[in-house]
């Protein structure tokens, strides 16, 4: 004989599970610079990405369940290239990607069974950094509209304490790398123990995970780039700019420190394109 | 799975852009819309048809350009269209053949081949893409047999071997690989004959620029539908180089440059510079 569930027990406790699938995984970090959007996220595959091209100057981030996202990015980007061939590449906008994801997601939450486990950001850089639009969309299908950074996935609130103190309008892509490499520490890894005080100082103080460039997953939509704004960043160049975090970051007691790293080299070699 | 009137993207996932539009829409693809036309041909000779492309590989990659000139029968239809054009990042395209047929099969070919590298997270090889292209041609043989006859050049990059690839197709496909240069198009001919006498191999990019340009002027020469430099309209060739360094489509001013050259060297012979007549030796 089945049970009576009400539909709010109902309702409830698919959004309980969802929350706690997007909560295991590491938080993820999208932020306006000057140049730009920066997308970063701890990812220790080099093949399973969690950070993607989805138009011309639209990009998308995710957290939770891989099979679930890469379904949607795989969704996004088809719809891209229809609505681009159809009328016209400028007739692509993130918002009209977000709002199709959310009509998925919030179809998925009501109509089946398990809803997905994920968190999808979706951005687009403009011609000026007034003309950027971040998205961000949850397992529920709600879409919210963010405005220079976001955080989600993982222990959101944390990271985002941190990334709050550290971040302001305009800032070099090497200072917004260091904020959000600084926020991303300061969460503690799955399985290690609690970090005391769990406090935006925790940032500077010993408890800090170091996060390595190869546990990164670091991507912008460069402004000034021709055509295709997306830009994946990895090997050399991902090392320059964790060190110039690490020197930015470190305690200004040595001579080699800060100014000397941070300044010279803005965007030299060492990118590569998706391939 | 979906709410109404959303379309379902989440089940129809292919890395094929043109599979994809073939069970979603088929009305879009450029070939599927022609039912057998009756007796129309004569009105598809008077729609605008792209005329004489030219494709030479480098030292360092391969260039690719082509006249300005679209005609419909006997009368020039425009000036100043364009036939070369970027595929993507490695690769560009120029097309012969009914203009507007021409422009959406270009289009729907950077599509696939962005949808796929979106899709997989790597480009196709050239020869993927080479091949894919021949497909979609393919596709077009109806059309092609009633008159609306597209022939692509494909030239690319090959990041694999670090050396500019020349592909050439017929109506009902190919691709069939061109060594060192190839021309298409109604001054084909003359442009592959001046090619011939002009082109020597590891010849800088520079070089093989100024030898398409000259191609293209002896094509306009002796075929009514290629169009020459016009110095007065200042409309000159499109000029696409790809190389290591990707795809670089070059500055109005710069293919001014190339083709006042050209010119200024006619006007003291206007059949342009001779090859050596005896072997050197």
């Amino acid at each position: 004989m089945p049970f009576y569930v009400s539909p709010q027990q109902q309702m409830q406790d698919k959004a309980n599970y969802a929350q706690q699938g997007v909560a295991r995984g590491r938080s993820c970090v999208a932020l306006q610079y000057a140049d730009g959007i920066l997308l970063v996220s701890p990812n220790a595959s080099n093949a399973l990405h969690k950070i993607g091209e989805l138009y011309d100057r639209i990009g998308f981030a995710a957290v939770g369940r891989y099979n679930e996202y890469e379904a949607l990015r795989k969704a996004g980007v088809t719809y891209a290239d229809i609505m681009g061939y159809q009328y016209n590449r400028n007739d692509v906008t993130a918002r009209g990607i977000a709002i199709y994801f959310a009509s998925q997601l919030g179809t998925i939450f009501t109509e089946s069974n398990k809803p997905f486990e994920v968190e999808i950001v979706v951005a687009e850089v403009g011609d000026e950094p007034s003309d950027d639009q971040i998205y961000r969309i949850t397992f529920d299908g709600s879409v919210t509209d963010e405005s220079g950074f976001v955080v989600f996935g993982g222990d959101a609130a944390k990271v985002s304490a941190v990334l709050k103190e550290r971040y302001s309008a305009g800032l070099s892509l090497e200072d917004a790398f260091a904020a959000a490499l600084a926020a991303l520490s300061a969460l503690t890894p799955p399985g290690a123990p609690a970090a005391s005080g769990g406090s935006a100082a925790a940032a500077n103080g010993e408890q800090r995970t170091e996060l390595t460039a190869s546990q990164l997953e670091v991507a912008i939509l460069d402004r000034s780039r021709e055509h295709r704004k997306f830009r994946r960043i990895r090997a050399a160049r991902l090392e320059e700019l964790v060190a110039a975090a690490r020197a930015a970051d470190a305690p200004p007691a040595t001579d080699e420190s800060p100014s000397a790293e941070a300044g010279g080299d803005a965007g030299t070699s060492g990118e590569t394109t998706e391939s | 799975m979906t709410a109404q009137g959303v379309p379902d993207f989440m089940r129809r996932q292919t890395p094929s852009f043109t599979d994809f539009l073939a069970t979603y829409s088929p009305r879009l693809l450029p070939s599927a819309s022609h039912q057998p036309l009756n007796g129309s041909t004569d009105l598809i000779a008077t729609l605008p048809h792209a005329t004489t492309i030219v494709a030479a590989v480098t030292s360092h990659g391969v260039v690719l350009a082509g006249d300005r000139r679209a005609t419909s029968g006997s009368m020039i239809s425009k000036r100043d269209v364009e036939k070369v054009f970027r595929s993507d990042e490695y690769s560009a395209i120029g097309i012969a053949g009914a203009a507007s047929m021409g422009l959406d099969f270009m289009r729907l070919f950077q599509v696939e081949l962005e949808h796929y590298e979106k899709m997989e997270g790597r480009s196709l090889s050239l020869e993927g893409k080479a091949n894919r292209l021949a497909t979609m041609i393919r596709g077009n043989l109806m059309a092609a047999m009633q008159g609306f006859v597209v022939v692509p050049l494909f030239a690319g990059y090959d990041e694999e071997a670090g050396i500019g690839r020349i592909f050439s197709y017929d109506v009902a496909g190919g691709p069939y690989e061109e060594q060192r240069f190839h021309a298409i198009g109604s001054g084909s001919i003359f442009a592959r004959g001046s090619l011939k006498k002009l082109y020597a191999d590891g010849m800088p990019t520079r070089d093989v620029v100024l030898a398409c340009v000259q191609a293209l002027y002896d094509a306009a020469d002796d075929d009514s539908a290629t169009g020459g430099p016009d110095l007065t309209r200042r409309i000159f060739p499109v000029i696409a180089t790809v190389t290591e360094d990707g795809f670089r489509r070059l500055s109005d001013a710069e293919s001014e440059e190339y083709s006042r050259q050209v010119v200024e060297g006619r006007m003291t012979a206007p059949d342009g510079p001779t090859a050596q007549l005896r072997p050197s030796n």
